[in-house]
Formats: structure tokens, C-alpha cells, sequence
């Protein structure tokens, strides 16, 4: 297994849209490890999408579980995953392995209905809210060639409602 | 090169403000780091920072054709600076109520006293002369964590000041 270097902005692979996962096989499974490895090499991140890494393919792990007090559904790998259903807005922070030294507010979806494959082909479905839902929509964004730089609000005038706790 | 100032620019705001300081800047070779830009009730405010190694009297005499121009007041200090010293917030309060004396005071005072580090605080008066309204919006750390800071503005609240206070927890992925 390897520490991949993870590519940071201006790198243009980031703003590639990566392809879908055909193959469900060892050496995808042994590219997850490696995927894993990485993330949790880097400060903190509950997140790292395989484009991150220099592979554009339709790949994401998220693990929002060491947060306190938020709906999660754990460890999750998730291939060729797809948004199917968004609702209500919220604002929240963000940053990015590949954009170091800059947090920003960014607006997302405060609930989506998920449609992915697990790393043997089998097909996943969820519910997510809040911080994972979140951290969902920012995975799938660097699928497509996104940042959350292309989707910042101004720090003086979003005085969005926000989820009350 | 690791020279920096923060220049202060201020004066009524017209279109050209920015395009017109920064080229001048660029044109003396000074490196911008960090920058807010507002406008302030009509007026536009400029704090940046900005890398040279040219002296303080020779940026300075560099701006004041533009200065006199736009009618800026120009400022410009030597500071201890560097670049990549963000801290990220984990509290946001957001204070709105009717505008009165002291607003600001009141709750900065009862922040300090708990230990709240404010990194970011935006303030504006916004309705209309006969009634105004305060709006507030301050990010912070809380090194206490949040519990303390609400239990210390409490006593504010039953002053009929709406008060709000988020954990902002910032997602890195
Ligand atoms: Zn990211």
C-alpha cells in the first residue's frame, strides 16, 4: 500500500470530470486501500475523492463518524455515487485537502437521497443530512471538476437561516 | 522579500478606487498579500497588506498622484506580517436588536471575558433613521467551547437583544 501526494489547486486534473467505475475488481479494491491510506495521513479530513489522488475516476470515501452528535451512516465507500434527491439550503464551512490554508462558506443542499456501489458492485442507496450530506456534496463535486472555491458566498452577507441545534 | 505594511486607503467611494491604487502598487513592484475591501456608510475602505521593499516614504510618494486624485486618505504602517496564519472560527455569533449605545461593548466585553478569540467580526446599521437596526456578525474561536459563550450572553438576551449562537463546525474533505 502507498501514501498518495494529493494534488493541490492549480492542478488542472482537479478540474477534470472523472469517468465511471466499470470494473469492481482487486485492483479497485487495492486502489480503495491506498485512496483510505491517504485520507487518513492528512489532518482531520472526513473525506478524499480519487481524483484527488490524480486518478479521475467516480470514486469517494467519506467518514464523518469522529464528529459528535450528527446522523451518519459510519465508513463509507462509495462508487459511481449520484445525488438523486436534494432538499433545503444551508450555509457551512468548508475546506479542502486540495486547497490548503483556505476555509470559506459555502451553500449545499441540507438533505440528498444517494445512489452509489459498494467496492464489490453492489448497489447502495441512502438518506443523509446535515454534516454528511455535506461532506457528500463536496466528494461529488471533485467527481465533476469542482471546488468549493467555485461555489464560495461572501463571508459579510449570508445570513442564511441555518439548521438551529 | 519578506517586508510587509498594511496600507490603509479610505475616502468617498467612487468606481476606479481599486484598479487604480493596485496598479500603481504593481507598478513599484509591491507584492498585495491579505485584503478587506468595504464600503463603510458612502465611504470605501481599503485595508492590505503589501509586501516591498521600498520604505514607507517612497510607497507613500508613489500613491500621492492617485491620493490626490481620488481624494484618499492614505495610511501605512510596518507590521509584523505573514502570509498562511489563518485560524478557522468554531463559533459564530450573530447579534441583531435595535440600535442603541454600547451594543457592541456589551457583548465584545462579555466574549473577552470568557476567552472568545474574535477573528472576524462585520457589523451594520440597517432600517431607517427613526428606527434602526444592528446587525451583527461575529466568528471566533471559543476556547472554552460554545456552552460558555452562550451561558455569557444570556443575560443580554432578556435585554431584548436577539442573540445567536452557532458552532461552526468546518468540514475538510
Ligand atoms: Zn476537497
Amino acid at each position: 500500500m502507498a501514501i498518495h501526494p494529493i494534488l493541490t489547486y492549480p492542478n488542472q486534473q482537479l478540474k477534470q470530470v472523472s469517468q465511471p467505475v466499470d470494473n469492481f475488481d482487486h485492483n479497485l479494491r487495492a486502489f480503495i486501500d491506498e485512496l483510505q491510506e491517504t485520507m487518513h495521513d492528512g489532518p482531520g479530513a472526513v473525506g478524499i475523492a480519487a481524483p484527488q489522488i490524480g486518478h479521475a475516476i467516480r470514486l469517494v470515501i467519506v467518514d464523518v463518524s469522529n464528529k459528535k452528535k450528527i446522523k451518519h451512516h459510519g465508513h463509507l465507500v462509495l462508487v459511481n455515487p449520484e445525488i438523486v434527491e436534494w432538499q433545503g439550503l444551508a450555509v457551512g464551512r468548508e475546506g479542502c485537502l486540495s486547497v490548503p490554508d483556505f476555509t470559506g462558506n459555502v451553500v449545499r443542499a441540507e438533505r440528498i437521497k444517494l445512489n452509489a456501489f459498494d467496492a464489490y458492485g453492489e448497489p447502495l442507496s441512502f438518506e443523509m443530512e446535515g454534516y454528511e450530506a455535506r461532506a457528500l456534496q463536496h466528494e461529488i463535486d471533485h467527481l465533476d471538476g469542482l471546488l468549493f472555491l467555485d461555489r464560495l458566498v461572501s463571508r459579510r452577507n449570508d445570513l442564511f437561516e441555518r439548521k438551529k441545534r | 522579500m519578506n517586508n510587509w505594511y498594511m496600507l490603509t486607503l479610505v475616502g468617498n467611494d467612487r468606481t476606479g478606487i481599486v484598479a487604480k491604487v493596485t496598479r500603481i502598487l504593481q507598478q513599484n513592484n509591491c507584492q498585495l498579500g491579505e485584503a478587506s475591501m468595504l464600503r463603510l456608510g458612502g465611504n470605501f475602505t481599503i485595508m492590505m497588506m503589501v509586501n516591498s521593499e521600498l520604505s514607507s516614504d517612497d510607497i507613500i510618494t508613489a500613491l500621492q498622484a492617485i491620493s490626490a486624485e481620488l481624494n484618499l486618505q492614505v495610511h501605512l504602517d510596518e507590521i509584523e506580517g505573514r502570509l498562511h496564519e489563518h485560524h478557522i472560527p468554531n463559533v459564530l455569533v450573530t447579534v441583531i436588536g435595535a440600535d442603541r449605545g454600547g451594543i457592541i461593548a456589551q457583548v465584545t466585553e462579555k466574549l473577552f471575558n470568557v476567552g472568545f478569540d474574535i477573528l472576524n467580526l462585520d457589523s451594520d446599521v440597517a432600517g431607517t433613521d427613526e428606527r434602526a437596526i444592528y446587525i451583527m456578525r461575529i466568528e471566533g474561536q471559543a476556547l472554552d467551547g460554545i456552552e460558555s459563550i452562550e451561558a455569557a450572553l444570556q443575560p443580554l438576551k432578556a435585554d431584548g437583544i436577539d442573540i445567536s449562537v452557532q458552532a461552526i463546525e468546518t468540514l475538510i474533505a
